[in-house]
């Protein structure tokens, strides 16, 4: 993957399937102790011992499609690669959380990419979910609801409406803008 | 800065024009695939253009989601167009730029951009 931002998209798909209701997503960066952590965490059916053990195989897949699961296995890689690391805890019933920690100053380090473009992806092709996404610079953050935007629109208006999508594209890349410190 | 005011200020225009999506069954479904495959292809680009595409045209009757692999990786990014009544056709190795003429000639005009489908393309 060319952005982590894509791993992103990759792992809250495995979210979808897992029929979770509501999918929060937070991207946290510590300048000072040179780290970045990204967390998905879902409500959805979540997995057994024994597969949270072997979710990292690579010949390890729920679907029928293929014997090769390649999406958590190379998100492993590429945190490992810069001397992070992935972790899982699930619950059968619960849901599952995966925790993925980077160095952004290793050489290996894949950039996070347009992580706001596949949040509003996600968000305005899975209108039947909840979606929550926290971003963190130091001691800066904003947070976006769907539940707190669905509160304000009411049942008529759907998240996946032009003027709804164009307003949470500018707010997720003012907010970008805001807590990076650039002018707007 | 956006402000819920003004997201406000977009329900309180959008009621009354809105029409029901649900129960369409004349819809179109336009399915790209989103499977760890597909992105590393390069689909989000692609979902993007004709998520903005359909906004910008006002598509009403196109329903565009995301779908899982369907198995043939090596023809990611893969879009379907599911028309009622008509055969499924599949585009493969779709970019933005092809993405805007399958909106244009396929989903406007009803013409089906024949050299990016995979009959064209899987020799």
């Amino acid at each position: 993957m060319r952005e982590l931002s894509l791993n992103v998209m990759d792992i809250a798909q495995n979210s979808i399937s897992a029929g979770a209701t509501c999918i929060e997503v937070e991207v946290c960066e510590d300048t000072a102790q040179d780290r970045l952590t990204i967390q998905i965490v879902d409500n959805g059916r979540g997995m057994s011992a024994d597969q949270v053990a072997h979710v990292t195989d690579p010949f390890f897949t729920t679907r029928t499609t293929r014997k090769v699961g390649l999406g958590i296995p190379l998100f492993k890689m590429e945190a490992e690669m810069t001397g992070g690391e992935l972790r899982i805890v699930s619950e059968p019933g619960k849901g599952t959380a995966v925790t993925a920690e980077f160095v952004p100053s290793h050489v290996d380090f894949i950039p996070l990419g347009d992580i706001n473009a596949t949040v509003l992806l996600l968000i305005t092709c899975n209108t039947d979910r909840d979606f929550v996404f926290h971003r963190r610079i130091d001691d800066r953050e904003f947070t976006l609801d769907t539940r707190e935007l669905r509160g304000i629109l009411g049942e008529e208006v759907e998240l996946n409406m032009p003027d709804v999508v164009a307003w949470m594209r500018d707010f997720l890349n003012e907010q970008t803008q805001s807590i990076k410190g650039e002018k707007i | 800065m956006k402000s819920l005011a003004e997201l406000q200020a977009i329900r309180d225009k959008a009621r009354g024009k809105v029409t029901l999506r649900e129960g369409q069954d004349d819809a179109i479904r336009v399915l790209v695939g989103m499977a760890t495959c597909g992105i590393a292809a390069g689909a989000r680009p692609v979902l993007t253009t004709i998520v903005d595409e359909v906004a910008k045209r006002g598509l009403q009757n196109v329903m565009v989601t995301q779908t899982g692999c369907i198995g043939i990786c090596q023809f990611e990014p893969v879009v379907e167009v599911v028309e009622p009544g008509k055969e499924k056709i599949t585009y493969v190795k779709m970019t933005p730029e092809k993405a805007v003429r399958m909106v244009n000639d396929h989903l406007v005009n009803g013409n089906v951009v024949t050299e990016f489908t995979i009959g064209a393309n899987s020799k």
